[in-house]
This record gives structure tokens, C-alpha cells and sequence, in this order.
């Protein structure tokens, strides 16, 4: 994810306290597993602010001995540049998003990861045991710890028949109340949309798009600018003008509406007909790591489902581990069925992870645009 | 042993003491070489950390990025500048940004003159006082705290529609575009108008007033004549102020702005933060480096500098 930090800000204030009474409730706190090999001393972890709180950090420090420095980045870039500082020695861990995994992968930063190390592995997801963001050839790089899907919110005040389909956030009729995220990776969430709404284009994956399908998207967005009001850059925006009445639709996560709706605004969220876009973050292990058995008694705890519960919780998402439903719920009673634990692999089939546009296709035909791209076609369409 | 360790020391202090009356004796006969000892350490600063930071920027908008792995190739070209003058979107954002620049000092220019004219000319030293607070006093708030505060009055149902709904008139949709840009920037950079100007009318004396209309000129032709060229080195450095900070913002377009609002500064972010394509941003921020050159040869024919 790229502008993220936003949503970390204000979830954590409000739930902290909530979480923090049931992680201390928890007699049995979630232990570490048994690696081989003591702990360094110590862990330097890269992650998204909201990612590494307290409340399960401290827990780990005091049982592991491993100490946890922590570094927030704000963008999916700047955790690949601090993966390579200090030639790549620096940091240990880092909560890599889909959009910055593969250019870890594909760039040597990270190594293979021995999965049969994590307990809670088999309990995960399994789309999400060896996804192809953090999965090549069948080696794992990552080890998946939460998502969460794009959806499509509205004023259900405003809007009263509950829209289908992502054509709502291109129809003229809201001109003028619009408002999408301010990303270029915005661009794959048009290319899903026509890749049902016009199969002739050929578009199967919305993050591979040849020149033409590139050029199909962006002339769909372009037709959408006149009715946006704004391109929200922070969560925070996006609360904001659904709360004034200046946007009554958009393209949201699931943080906002559970914001509005906690704040007494009557808005709602779907997944529409054509699916949704995501994030799927992984922790990954640098490949120059100096405390690799603390990364790997870090990794095997944060998959635990007491801290995939409090991580979902914390911050608005969906964790890996089928096992955390429980303690989801008891941390916020009904919080596994709210971000749909409780029936995980069909929500996820619904979701069209996040990962970086290249112009090497999947198939490795040359043919695909690449993120720099986007990125100028995106200034173009907002203009 | 006492003794012996105390003259020695005096001995040494002596000797320091000669040296320094040595040291400075020969400074005082270069007087080139001392004045240049005096300026290093600031000059020093000056080179390293000013210049070597705009040179660094200069180089790197000469090189350009791997688009696979993120890294800056060493390699001289001129791509990023052919991308800027052949892209449309680039020079529309380039324009868009020293148009409205320009539009915030005219209406600083504009606010602030009858504002500092009167505070000089016709308010009491009390009266003067009150108004010095109450343009110093926002500046001491937070800049975002400020914008922010104009995005919840010009909100679709902000304060300023509910004061038009509530007097029977129909709101206006004037949040989240670039009107709203050019309101929030004139209101920010206002009072680093209103304080040149008010010192370049405060240095017009009294006599040449008298002596205008002794001469027989009418207020307009007084106000033509003598106040506005004895004032114009305030106005040129105010606008140096409004236009500059205006050009360099970022955050207001983010904040207030709607779709097509973007300024030369949200191209340069978005290319360092999310497309990590310094380069780019390095090529592209020598635009506005280029206009604040200019304006400032300009504002220095004007004799703005005298007065700041």
C-alpha cells in the first residue's frame, strides 16, 4: 500500500485500549516458537506505522530477549530503499506489501524463507500459503500476515438501491461526488472493471496491461476525472468528505466505513459483481540478515492468532491465520465476521492482490507497461 | 614541585599569549587573510551544505532510474527534460502553478496595501498595535491547523454554505478546487505582504505628502505619484515572500485542492515518494528554480532588496 499511514493513525486510538485489556486479559500469551538457535539480542524491523505496537511487541521483547527496533515507512518504495540501505545489512524484517515484494525478490534483497519453521503456517489462508507475490517458484520469500480488500462505499442515505457494480464510480449521474484514492495503482482498479465490462481488450490480470489496455484504462479513468470531487491521498480525506456531503461515493477500504459508521454516518460497502482490488502484506527476511533466529521467533509469533487478531483489529484488516476468528472475537466481539475471517476463501477469491506493474508479463513476453508508467499516465488523468 | 609546576604553566600561558599577539599582528597586516579566516566557517557552510545540495540536484536531474530495480544510473541524458517539454500535462501543472502564485501576490498586493497604508497613516499607536497582533498572531498557529480550518468552511456543508443557506441564498461549491486554492494561499501569505509594505510606507516622509498637495496634486494623483512608487521596494518584497512560498507549497494543493489542482511540488513528491524516480524530481524542480531566478533579477532592478 502506498499511502497508508493514514489509516493506522486513528484506528489505534481507539481500539488500543480495547486490545491492550485483552491481550492482558490472555493468561496464556502467545508463545514464540522453538527455533533453533538462540536469539540475537536484538531484530531492526521495516514496517507500516500501526504494524509493530506495543501491545504484542513488548510481550515478544520480554519472552525472546530479542529487542525490537522498529522503523516506520510511509510508502511501499520507501520500505524497498530502506531493504537496501547500508547494503542491505541494516534491517532484518520488513511488512512488504504486494506492489514491493516481487521488486525485493526480484532484486536479491530478501531470502528464501523455511516455512516449516512457523507453527501456525499450516492454519494460514490457503491462497495466501504460497501466493505469487511472495512465492517464486515455489520458493517462499514471504510469509503472509494480513489483507484486505478495495471496496466500493456510498452515502446510503443518498444512494438507496445498494450499487452492483464499479460502473457507479463512473457514472455521471454522482458527477461531481466521486472520489477514488490518489495512486497510480488506481489504474488496476479501472482495468478490473473493464476487463468484465469489455472482455474484447483481453485484460485477465489488471496489474499486466499491454500498451493498449493500458491506453483503455486510462481513457476510462480520464472520462471519470470530471465527476470526481477529490483524489483522496489520506484515509482521513476520504472520512472527511463523506462526513460533509461532499462525496457520497468512492473507492474506500474497509477502515473508512467502519470510521463513518462508528461515528454515526450512514454509509455502507460492497465488494461489487467484478471483484476488488487488495493489499496482502508479508513479512520478509533480508537476504544480508545479521539476526536471522530472531526473525524467525518474530515471524513464527506474529502469526500467532492472538497477534493476527490484535494486528486485524488494530488496524481495519483481515489476518492469515484461520485460526484467529476466535480471538478476534473476543478482543471485539463479531470483528471475524465483520472482516470476513469467518468465510475467508471466498472473500478472498474476490480479491485481486496489489503487486507492481513491470513490463515483463508473467508469461515473460516484454509487453506489459511498467509502475513508472502508471505513475505519468496517473498525473496525466488527474491532471 | 608546586612552584616549578606554576611557572611552567605561566611559562606556557606566556607563550600562548605571545603566539596570539603574533597571530593577530600578522592579520592586522593582511587584512585579506583575516577577514577570510573570519568568513570560512559560514562560508564553509554556505558551499557545502547550500550549494552542494542544488548542484547534487542539478546532477541527478541529468541521470534517470532502472525502471526494474529502482536504481539511479549514473549516465548522462537528457530524457527527463525531453519527457517535461514534450508532455503536455507537465507544462500544464508548470503554468497552472506560476499562475497562481501570481494570482496570491496580486491579491496580497491588493489586501495588504490599504491595510498597511492605514496602520502607518491613520491608526493610533494603540489601534496600531492591536493590528500588528492580529496579523503576527496567526502565523504563530500551525500552518496545517489553518488550512485545515478552510477545508471545514468551504466543505459542501461547511460553515461558509450554512451562513449562505441560512440568509436564503444557495451554497456554493467552491471546496476542493482551485478557487479554494487561491483563497486559503491569499488569506496564509498575507501578513508577509502586509509587513514590507507597511515598512516602505512607514519610511515615506511626512513633507513629501505635504509637499504633493502644497504642489496642488489631488489625492489620486499624490497616491500615484509619490506613495505607490516610495512604497513599490515593500510591495516587490512582499511578493517575493507570497510569490516564492506560493510556487515551493505542496500541502494546500493536497489538502484543499480538487482534481487538476496538483502543483509543481506534487509532482516532485509523488516522483521522490511513490514512483522513486528522483531524477524526474530533481529535473522537474529546476522550474521553479528558473522562475524564482528570474523574479528575483527582476525584484532586484526595483531596488527590493534595500528594504528587507
Amino acid at each position: 500500500m502506498m499511502h497508508r499511514m493514514s489509516r493506522f493513525t486513528v484506528t489505534g486510538t481507539i481500539l488500543v485500549a480495547a486490545l491492550g485489556l485483552s491481550l492482558s486479559a490472555c493468561d496464556d500469551k502467545p508463545k514464540a516458537a522453538a527455533v533453533s538457535g538462540e536469539g540475537e539480542g536484538a531484530l531492526n524491523i521495516v514496517a507500516w506505522e500501526g504494524y509493530a505496537e506495543d501491545s504484542w511487541i513488548k510481550p515478544f521483547e520480554k519472552e525472546t530477549g530479542c529487542i525490537v527496533n522498529r522503523k516506520y515507512a510511509g510508502s511501499s518504495d520507501e520500505m524497498v530503499a530502506l531493504m537496501r540501505s547500508g547494503g542491505g545489512a541494516e534491517y532484518d524484517l520488513v511488512s512488504a506489501s504486494g506492489d514491493a515484494s516481487l521488486r525485493l525478490i526480484l532484486g536479491g534483497d530478501v531470502q528464501e524463507i523455511d516455512v516449516s519453521q512457523i507453527p501456525d503456517f499450516v492454519n494460514f489462508i490457503p491462497e495466501l500459503q504460497a501466493p505469487p507475490h511472495n512465492t517464486l517458484n515455489g520458493k517462499h520469500y514471504g510469509l503472509s500476515y494480513e489483507w484486505g480488500p478495495n471496496v466500493l462505499m456510498y452515502n446510503a442515505d443518498k444512494i438507496t438501491t445498494a450499487p452492483t457494480s464499479w460502473a457507479a464510480i463512473y457514472d455521471p449521474a454522482y458527477k461531481g461526488q466521486v472520489t477514488v484514492p490518489d495512486n497510480p495503482i488506481q489504474i488496476a482498479d479501472a482495468a478490473l472493471y473493464l476487463s468484465k465490462k469489455d472482455p474484447s481488450l483481453g485484460i485477465t490480470d489488471p496489474y499486466e496491461l499491454t500498451p493498449a489496455q493500458l491506453d483503455a484504462a486510462v481513457a476510462l479513468l480520464k472520462e471519470q476525472a470530471p465527476l470526481i470531487k477529490k483524489y483522496w491521498a489520506l484515509a482521513s480525506d476520504e472520512i472527511e468528505l463523506f462526513k460533509n456531503g461532499d462525496a457520497i461515493i468512492g473507492a474506500s477500504w474497509p477502515y473508512q466505513t467502519n470510521t463513518l459508521k462508528a461515528g454515526g454516518a450512514n454509509v455502507a460497502d460492497t465488494i461489487p459483481v467484478e471483484g476488488a482490488t487488495g493489499w496482502a502484506d508479508s513479512w520478509m527476511l533480508s537476504a544480508k540478515s545479521k539476526h536471522v533466529n530472531c526473525a524467525y521467533k518474530f515471524m513464527a509469533y506474529v502469526s500467532t492468532p492472538d497477534v493476527q487478531a490484535a494486528q486485524a483489529i488494530y488496524f481495519g484488516e483481515t489476518p492469515a491465520n484461520l485460526k484467529a476468528c476466535e480471538a478476534m472475537d473476543k478482543a471485539d466481539a463479531g470483528s471475524c465476521a465483520k472482516y470476513h475471517l469467518d468465510d475467508a476463501t471466498t472473500y478472498i477469491k474476490q480479491i485481486r492482490f496489489w503487486k507492481t506493474p513491470q513490463e515483463t508479463c508473467s508469461d515473460g513476453q516484454a509487453n506489459c507497461t511498467s509502475y513508472t508508467t502508471w505513475q505519468q499516465k496517473w498525473q496525466e488523468i488527474k491532471g | 614541585m608546586i612552584d616549578s609546576l606554576h611557572t611552567s604553566n605561566d611559562k606556557a600561558a606566556g607563550q600562548v599569549a605571545l603566539g596570539f599577539r603574533r597571530l593577530s599582528a600578522g592579520l592586522w597586516r593582511r587584512p585579506a587573510l583575516g577577514a577570510g579566516l573570519l568568513l570560512a566557517p559560514p562560508l564553509g557552510w554556505f558551499i557545502l551544505i547550500y550549494l552542494a545540495a542544488l548542484l547534487a540536484l542539478f546532477l541527478s536531474a541529468f541521470w534517470s532510474v532502472n525502471s526494474f530495480t529502482g536504481d539511479i544510473v549514473h549516465e548522462w541524458t537528457f530524457k527527463n527534460f525531453a519527457t517535461i517539454l514534450s508532455s503536455d500535462i507537465y507544462q500544464r501543472i508548470a503554468i497552472r502553478t506560476v499562475l497562481m502564485a501570481a494570482a496570491v501576490t496580486i491579491t496580497d498586493i491588493i489586501l495588504a496595501f490599504p491595510f498597511a497604508y492605514f496602520m502607518v497613516r491613520l491608526a493610533g499607536p494603540r489601534l496600531r498595535i492591536v493590528l500588528f497582533t492580529l496579523v503576527l498572531v496567526p502565523l504563530w498557529s500551525s500552518y496545517l491547523a489553518r488550512v485545515y480550518a478552510w477545508r471545514l468552511i468551504l466543505a459542501h456543508d461547511g460553515a461558509l454554505n450554512w451562513a449562505l443557506r441560512g440568509i436564503g441564498f444557495e451554497g456554493v461549491e467552491i471546496g476542493y478546487t482551485n478557487w479554494a486554492m487561491w483563497i486559503v494561499f491569499s488569506y496564509i501569505w498575507l501578513p508577509f505582504m502586509i509587513m514590507p509594505i507597511y515598512a516602505a510606507i512607514e519610511r515615506i516622509p511626512f513633507s513629501l505628502f505635504e509637499a504633493s498637495q502644497d504642489l496642488g496634486a489631488k489625492a489620486w494623483r499624490t497616491f500615484g505619484k509619490v506613495i505607490l512608487p516610495l512604497s513599490m521596494p515593500g510591495i516587490v518584497a512582499g511578493s517575493i515572500f507570497t510569490f516564492s512560498l506560493t510556487l515551493g507549497d505542496y500541502i494546500t494543493p493536497v489538502l484543499v485542492g480538487g482534481p487538476g489542482s496538483d502543483f509543481i511540488g506534487n509532482v516532485v513528491y509523488a516522483n521522490v515518494g511513490i514512483a522513486n524516480n528522483i531524477p524526474f524530481a530533481a529535473a522537474y524542480a529546476t522550474i521553479p528554480l528558473i522562475v524564482m531566478a528570474l523574479y528575483l533579477a527582476f525584484a532586484r532592478r526595483t531596488g527590493a532588496f534595500d528594504v528587507m
